[in-house]
């Protein structure tokens, strides 16, 4: 990847220690969430500790005989040679942060979703509606996190500091409570006869019952600094509240005033934009909505793809643990990419990068070129291609047979392009710059095509911060009506025809839904001989089907959407249209069209329509008149009316 | 995208015949089909012939590369090979020059060969020849003029230059502007 191509997307952050410390934490409670084990809070106090207490060799071999976990897919899979390369370095492994990559993973063994290691949701798999179990634990271990971050860097270090905050914690009365609470409420979900006494006397006992704040002292805080942990308490109250609204809700407020309030205080908390914070709000649960602002203030970890064309995996592996770099695959799901933990040197200017053996590249962006599985010899387009990780991804799929075309509009971008085309050895590629809009001109008849659409980048908020403040409404409608007018080109530009393909590919690094949802929905309601197909990826959510009114199609459920408090990936959205040939649409149209009457009985009766045609000799006074009035205009003289214009005079 | 004249193409045979000799007539009769050179805004392209009938419909000033670049024409009508020819200079190449672990990241800064970084040479090798630099686990790292014959190298001293430097694989991040 070249300098330039940050441009696009930043090589992530490096992902440091304290980043996959805390999150195993909140994985380990998460998971035990999810299997639903009744269990008092001190026992969830306990199991923090469990790491250091249990050793990590034993655990290590359990996890790999058990078939269904995380770490057994790793020794079966195709992730199983690289064991063998690696098996000098296991102890240190074991030893460091990968140790807690191993507690972590028994607990998620149930998690059928292949996730990275990294952080972790903390309530991903949970449903949303167990709102304030997940609420209480995400938001103050959100806050515990926040707090000792900046020293956590041994595992011994880490639990002297969890400890010490436990110690303070149970001073305070408030979060003891809350605590107990949580367990409660983990102890009985639906019990809720039980818990509705607790709650009550729970608060009964908080010093300071939560009050929402009204307008006028809205209005009277904006003017001044809001206090940080103010906001922090209001915004966990708020979540709490209004996962059981009609329980804990103060009398006479509503609902949309606890939503405002939240909203605003996230937009502050998080420094968002008023309607940014609103949208990405929307999207989710409560609850989640948060995870989902927590996550992204935390950087992804840093991956990169094992260029096939050069390289295997495994001696790239294997290079770059010889230059002190510690990685290990991503998941199952793909066997090119490589998760980095910490290195040495430089991961973007080792010689095995300037040789093109990897590539550094977002996890996300593997996503659509799986869904796109190119087959060899065909002729694939990448109409938005800088700085050139998806094409040289389809290069080494195609195994440089066929011809890949790689468009770009910005040109100085294509720069990078060509760079990272030709260190990676693709000798199939075309490079050209044109506004994608323009393709199916240029050039059609292709077998696949791939649609990165540019985009708001509300996915990729951890890289590039500033979409938190400088996007608007009118960037939106501006991206999506250019999203639109690229999809409908991408798909004119596939042959129906041919025999290996007809695929497209859209995918874009946002997860609002008028980039994503909509536009699909647009291009198959525009082009009736494109329809969605599976895309291939055997995790991530499902895309919308309805959202706040907005009625899709239901085949969008095909599509696929990916979260980073989810899948510790870059948000992002992908979905796979299969084009068909236009004449069947047609036939469809030349059947009889016939009106169905619901008659007052009840009764349906069907009569075929009357021909809808031409009447020539009714629209010829009409044409005589504009042919006159054409004449007019252009200073000639029309000649004298022939007949019966009164006729026309009636009629206009 | 023009083919090459006549010395154009003399220019840019020469000059890889300086690396890859009488292998040459691999890069022109392929079994996998036939391969061409073009033209293409000074840069010349080695690209198959599939991939140049479909880029003719791609507008002059809107193709940026097609297929390796092998390098440019200066204005006075020299040609210069660049570093993305190294995938097929290195797979023909004659005289070979392996460098040791501790030589391979002064290489890829542009720097020359020293002799205390040489870690293995083909054997007469003669002077002023075109050779490929390789680490010493066979991974290309670029190209160079031997500064001495293979037979003169032994009584040189440690920080004499062996191999002089004209392209390496750390252009790419270092001229990626001017590259392309």
């Amino acid at each position: 990847m070249g300098r330039r191509a940050k441009n696009k997307q930043a090589p992530p952050e490096p992902l440091d220690k304290k980043e996959y410390t805390s999150p195993k934490k909140l994985g380990k409670r998460k998971a035990d969430d999810h299997q639903d084990k009744p269990r008092p809070a001190k026992k969830s106090k306990d199991s923090k500790y469990n790491p250091k207490s249990s050793k990590p060799h034993v655990k290590f071999a359990d996890d790999a005989n058990s078939s269904d976990g995380w770490e057994g897919v790793q020794d079966e899979g195709a992730i199983g040679d690289l064991d063998s390369l690696l098996g000098d370095e296991d102890d240190d492994m074991l030893r460091g942060p990968a140790q807690e990559f191993d507690f972590g993973s028994d607990a998620e063994e149930d998690e059928p979703a292949p996730l990275l290691r990294g952080r972790k949701s903390k309530q991903g798999g949970a449903p949303p509606n167990v709102v304030p179990t997940g609420l209480d634990d995400s938001s103050e271990s959100g806050e515990d996190s926040d707090e000792d971050e900046e020293g956590r860097t041994t595992m011994a270090n880490m639990e002297a500091r969890s400890r010490a905050l436990d110690a303070k914690a149970a001073e305070e009365a408030e979060l003891d409570i809350e605590e107990y609470q949580e367990a409660a409420a983990s102890e009985g979900e639906d019990d809720d006869v039980d818990m509705e006494g607790e709650e009550d006397a729970n608060g009964d006992i908080d010093a300071e019952p939560f009050r929402l704040p009204t307008a006028a002292e809205r209005e009277e805080e904006k003017t001044s600094v809001p206090d940080v942990h103010t906001v922090q308490r209001r915004m966990r109250e708020c979540v709490r509240i209004l996962g059981k609204f009609k329980r804990l809700a103060e009398e006479g407020r509503s609902r949309s005033e606890y939503i405002d309030q939240l909203v605003a205080d996230i937009a502050s908390y998080h420094g968002y934009n008023d309607f940014l914070a609103e949208k990405l709000f929307h999207l989710f649960p409560v609850a989640e909505a948060i995870e989902f602002f927590e996550a992204n203030e935390v950087p992804r970890p840093v991956t990169i793809r094992t260029n096939t064309l050069r390289t295997r995996r495994r001696d790239l592996a294997q290079a770059l643990v010889n230059r002190g770099v510690n990685l290990e695959p991503i998941g199952k799901w793909t066997n090119v990419g490589l998760q980095v933990f910490e290195s040495s040197v430089p991961i973007g200017a080792t010689p095995e990068y300037l040789a093109g053996h990897y590539m550094l590249q977002a996890a996300s962006s593997f996503l659509p070129v799986i869904a796109l599985a190119p087959q060899p010899n065909e002729r694939v387009l990448d109409m938005a291609s800088a700085p050139g990780g998806k094409t040289t991804h389809i290069a080494a799929l195609l195994q440089n047979t066929g011809v890949v075309f790689a468009n770009d509009a910005n040109k100085a971008r294509t720069k990078s392009l060509t760079a990272n085309v030709h260190r990676l050895g693709c000798k199939n590629v075309v490079v050209c710059s044109y506004d994608g809009r323009e393709f199916p001109k240029v050039m059609g008849g292709f077998d696949r095509v791939l649609l990165d659409a540019p985009c708001s980048g509300t996915g990729v908020i951890s890289k590039d911060a500033s979409v938190k403040i400088n996007k608007s409404e009118r960037d939106f409608t501006l991206l999506s009506h250019l999203q639109k007018q690229l999809i409908l080109c991408a798909i004119d530009s596939v042959s129906p025809e041919s025999k290996t393909g007809g695929y497209i590919v859209y995918s874009t690094c946002s997860v609002t839904i008028d980039e994503n949802e909509a536009v699909v929905d647009y291009a198959l309601r525009k082009r009736p001989n494109a329809k969605l197909v599976e895309t291939g990826l055997e995790f991530g959510r499902e895309g919308f089907t309805s959202f706040r009114g907005k009625k899709f199609a239901p085949s969008l459920s095909l599509t696929r959407r990916f979260y980073p408090h989810v899948h510790n990936m870059d948000g992002f959205y992908v979905a796979k249209f299969k084009v068909e040939r236009r004449s069947k649409a047609k036939k469809e149209e030349d059947e009889p069209v016939t009106v169905e009457i619901v008659a007052e009985d009840g009764t349906v009766e069907n009569k075929p329509q009357e021909d809808v045609g031409f009447d020539a000799d009714e629209d010829r006074p009409y044409l005589e008149e504009a042919k006159r009035r054409r004449m007019k205009a252009k200073g000639l003289r029309p000649p004298a009316r022939s007949k019966a214009p009164t006729a026309v005079k009636a009629s206009a | 995208m023009r083919p090459l004249t006549e010395d154009e193409s003399r220019a840019v045979f020469e000059k890889l015949a300086n690396y890859i000799g009488k292998n040459l007539i691999h890069l022109i009769d392929r079994p996998d089909g036939p391969y061409c050179f073009r033209l293409q805004k000074d840069r010349v392209y080695y690209v198959s012939e599939e991939s140049m009938r479909l880029s003719i419909s791609v507008a002059r000033p809107n193709l940026v590369s097609l297929g390796t670049c092998f390098g440019k024409f200066s204005k006075s009508g020299k040609f210069k090979l660049h570093i993305t020819a190294l995938d097929y200079i290195s797979k023909y190449a004659k005289y070979k020059v392996w460098i040791k672990p501790n030589g391979e990241m002064p290489f890829l800064y542009g720097n020359h060969v020293l002799k205390a970084h040489l870690g293995r040479i083909t054997e007469d090798t003669p002077e002023h020849q075109g050779v490929v630099v390789y680490s010493m686990s066979d991974m290309p790292l670029g190209f160079g003029v031997t500064a001495r014959a293979t037979v003169d190298t032994r009584k040189l001293d440690p920080t004499s230059i062996i191999i002089f430097h004209q392209a390496d694989v750390g252009e790419y991040l270092r001229d990626e502007e001017t590259l392309f």
